[in-house]
């Protein structure tokens, strides 16, 4: 009943909507507002991960040694990227140019998927190195730390980077979802907010990961950039971190 | 009864089951929440019968444990949560603002399918053996000491966290882009302005609860401590997340309830609420201040007496838009023309049983105060005159209100005025001897007492009593109304306010045409409320 296209009614306008411009704002207001409920669910994460790396910071400066910055750089890259195509993908849509937005829209899912066969690589070496925690084989030497709370350090790194994983194989899908919708030039320009609100959606979970990859990758700065030219040495950083 | 409405456009269970149609899926809820306030009310019977003798004699001490959590957990995540939001503020926000439907229809259904789900996990969960953590889920209770289904139980909340999500998120929207021309924000009804405070809540806080449950979820299945102390894990942490949200959740309990009350003096009292824009921001305050107070649940707890002393301050401070709801509803009746029906009994019951919980409240939210009565059964009394006396005072209220709306017909106004005076007394003997005993120190959540406190149990199991027959008399007049109720009509209390021009019950789209509304909120007129008042009970003096 609700999808009943009388004359006179916009494509893509729903009943119980007065006009297109009521319901593009309500569906705007409406990510926007689920967005700052994702917000909170990663925020009770990086509390967490705040409290514990107050607690131990030797733990987690240890911990992220573990963590390949390069592979993590690499994806900070290819996330940048899909981004953009992303980006590219809203604007061709506002330009009426469906061709142009379906391939935008299929680098971003390719992009997206690059993303995650490299995580699955990054996974991978940590269950060769016996970093899984909870497991019975879990070894952790570097630094002399002790070994159960490294485990937390891997706990926190493998729930955030996998609910965000989790986040990126659901906005592949929506992405997917929407570029055949697109083919199917089921959009128009006035009409063309759900590939917008997959945007914004597609930007929010990039941006989650520009707080993530420093936030577990960079803790040592003299690690990174090859350790000739360190930004910060060891000592300095201990006394920062506390 | 008119020809057409929402109730009869389409029959079976798939029409029901697929509806997008919120006034359908207000109805899935109505009977959804209320088999699970039976469920909730049995496992509180349960506690009451053990508790009516000092001795453990009737459930052994794990039965009790699992009892009071079944109890809690229930009637939190699946009765209080849910309630009046996703019955009455589903029901009514659309028609109070002219809207066709709320913003996003298919969310809205796709909420009372999460809501189910949760509810069939936790029932699942008591079902196999229950739960033992009481309804807080605190470490090491729910982790390394527990042998009970804390998996099943936690992620019935956490799916039931998804539906308040959704439906929270529905209502800013609607809320903010489907007002009819005309319905500016201060011509809305305070019922709008307390569930727009509810839904911002809402979608702050739940998703912090709901990390938080994976995060248990997660050390139990890794056997790494987040939470633990025995493996490096922060117990406290798990607090501080915790009432992040269930702090303010409380407020999402009570909000809408609040909302439906301002409605009921309005209409009763045949006035314009008094101080009309002060009630509306005080729900906004409420949900703002609601998020800085969590600490006063954790004074014990290990924080620090610094940070417990702030949040004892501002626990004070959320005390101050409460008591501007109570004084203007107050204010509202003063010189009014107030009639006694059904929905005005509650109203009276709700403003009184608020003002004795809100000022037991800042016993608890006293620090020095708190230590005594820290776990004892104060703080159980406490927190059900607001949630009892204050939540389902105003679920009944706006249940006997609204009804003729919903349903289209009357219920027995005398049948109902009879039960609300006997849930009144029945609350009252059930929790006003728990204030007593709880302060003569006898702690909670446990199966045996001192026999020092027996005569308080003894009035607080025949108070059970009572109430339970009061809840279950408009089971039966409701459904008896259902089919012989004399039709309502339109506007069957004389009440003002857009939901109030729709025939009952509603048709599918509520409006054939989007509305033009030109009226200030409660614009009751004062002479023609004495006139009325005259015509029916003579000259005032």
């Amino acid at each position: 009943m609700s999808h009943s296209h009388t004359h006179g009614h916009p494509k893509g306008l729903v009943h119980h909507f007065d006009d297109l411009k009521q319901q593009n704002e309500a569906a705007t207001l409406g990510m926007w507002g689920f967005l700052i409920t994702e917000i909170l669910f990663f925020g009770g994460l990086i509390t967490a991960y705040i409290i514990f790396r107050g607690l131990y910071p030797e733990v987690f400066l240890h911990g992220s040694h573990m963590l390949d910055w390069k592979l993590g750089g690499l994806n900070t890259l290819v996330l940048l990227c899909s981004s953009l195509t992303m980006a590219f993908a809203v604007h061709a849509s506002h330009e009426g140019k469906p061709k142009s937005a379906f391939n935008y829209l299929i680098l971003t899912i390719l992009f997206g998927s690059v993303f995650l066969v490299v995580k699955y690589f990054e996974y991978k070496a940590k269950v060769d190195h016996h970093l899984i925690p909870g497991s019975a084989s879990f070894t952790f030497t570097e630094g002399g730390v002790d070994a159960g709370r490294a485990q937390i350090f891997f706990i926190l790194y493998f729930a955030m980077t996998g609910v965000h994983a989790l986040h990126m194989i659901v906005g592949i899908g929506i992405v997917a979802w929407i570029a055949t919708k697109v083919r199917n030039n089921a959009f128009t320009k006035d009409y063309y907010s759900p590939v917008e609100m997959t945007g914004l959606y597609w930007h929010f979970v990039d941006i989650v990961w520009i707080f993530l990859y420093p936030l577990l990758y960079l803790i040592d700065l003299t690690k990174v950039g090859g350790g000739g030219h360190a930004l910060l040495d060891t000592d300095t950083l201990m006394k920062l971190l506390g | 009864m008119p020809a057409e409405h929402y109730l009869n456009v389409k029959y079976g269970l798939k029409s029901w089951l697929l509806t997008k149609d919120h006034k359908r899926i207000a109805m899935l809820y109505l009977i959804s929440v209320t088999v699970m306030f039976a469920l909730g009310g049995l496992f509180a019977g349960l506690v009451r019968l053990e508790l009516i003798t000092p001795g453990g004699d009737f459930l052994s001490a794990d039965a009790y444990n699992k009892a009071f959590s079944a109890h809690g957990i229930i009637m939190v995540f699946f009765f209080l949560i849910p309630a009046v939001p996703a019955i009455f503020g589903n029901f009514l926000i659309p028609i109070q603002i002219g809207a066709k439907d709320l913003a996003f229809p298919r969310i809205n259904l796709l909420s009372w399918y999460l809501y189910i789900i949760g509810a069939l996990l936790g029932i699942s969960a008591i079902l196999a053996g229950g739960v033992d953590t009481g309804w807080t889920f605190y470490p090491p209770y729910s982790s390394q000491y527990s042998q009970s289904h804390v998996l099943l139980a936690g992620l019935g909340a956490f799916i039931a966290g998804f539906s308040s999500i959704l439906t929270g998120l529905n209502f800013v929207v609607t809320i903010h882009k489907m007002r009819a021309p005309g319905m500016t924000w201060f011509r809305l009804p305070l019922f709008v302005w307390a569930h727009y405070a509810t839904s911002l809540i809402m979608l702050l806080g739940t998703p912090v609860v709901a990390i938080t449950i994976v995060l248990l979820v997660v050390e139990r299945l890794f056997g790494v401590g987040i939470f633990d102390p025995s493996i490096g894990g922060d117990p406290v942490l798990f607090q501080h997340l915790f009432w992040f949200y269930s702090h303010p959740a409380v407020y999402i309990m009570i909000l809408p309830a609040m909302g439906v009350q301002s409605e009921l003096v309005a209409t009763f009292s045949r006035r314009r609420v008094f101080g009309y824009s002060f009630v509306a921001f005080s729900s906004l305050a409420i949900a703002i201040i609601g998020f800085v107070v969590w600490g006063h649940h954790m004074f014990v707890s290990g924080q620090s007496m610094y940070a417990g002393l702030v949040f004892s301050i501002l626990t004070m401070l959320v005390a101050i838009p409460s008591a501007v709801k109570t004084f203007n509803w107050a204010l509202t009746m003063y010189k009014g023309s107030i009639s006694y029906e059904t929905p005005m009994i509650y109203a009276i019951g709700f403003l009184g049983l608020f003002v004795i919980g809100g000022l037991t409240g800042l016993f608890l939210g006293a620090m020095g105060l708190d230590i005594h009565l820290h776990d004892t059964y104060f703080v159980v009394a406490h927190f059900h005159y607001i949630m009892v006396g204050g939540t389902v005072m105003g679920f009944m209220g706006g249940l006997h209100y609204y009804w003729p709306k919903m349903s289209g017909r009357m219920y027995p106004d005398g049948w109902g005025r009879l039960s609300a005076m006997i849930i009144f007394v029945g609350f009252n003997l059930t929790f006003f001897p728990q204030f007593i005993a709880g302060y003569l120190g006898m702690p909670r959540r446990y199966y045996m007492y001192d026999p020092d406190f027996h005569i308080w149990n003894i009035m607080s199991t025949a108070g059970a009593t009572v109430l339970a027959i009061g809840y279950m008399m408009p089971l039966f007049y409701m459904a008896w109304s259902w089919k012989w109720g004399r039709p309502a009509g339109p506007n069957p209390w004389g009440a003002k306010g857009l939901e109030w021009t729709t025939q009952s019950p509603p048709t599918t789209f509520n409006f054939d045409e989007t509305p033009i509304w030109n009226e200030e909120a409660y614009d009751y007129d004062p002479e023609e409320a004495e006139a009325e008042y005259e015509r029916e009970f003579g000259t005032i003096n």
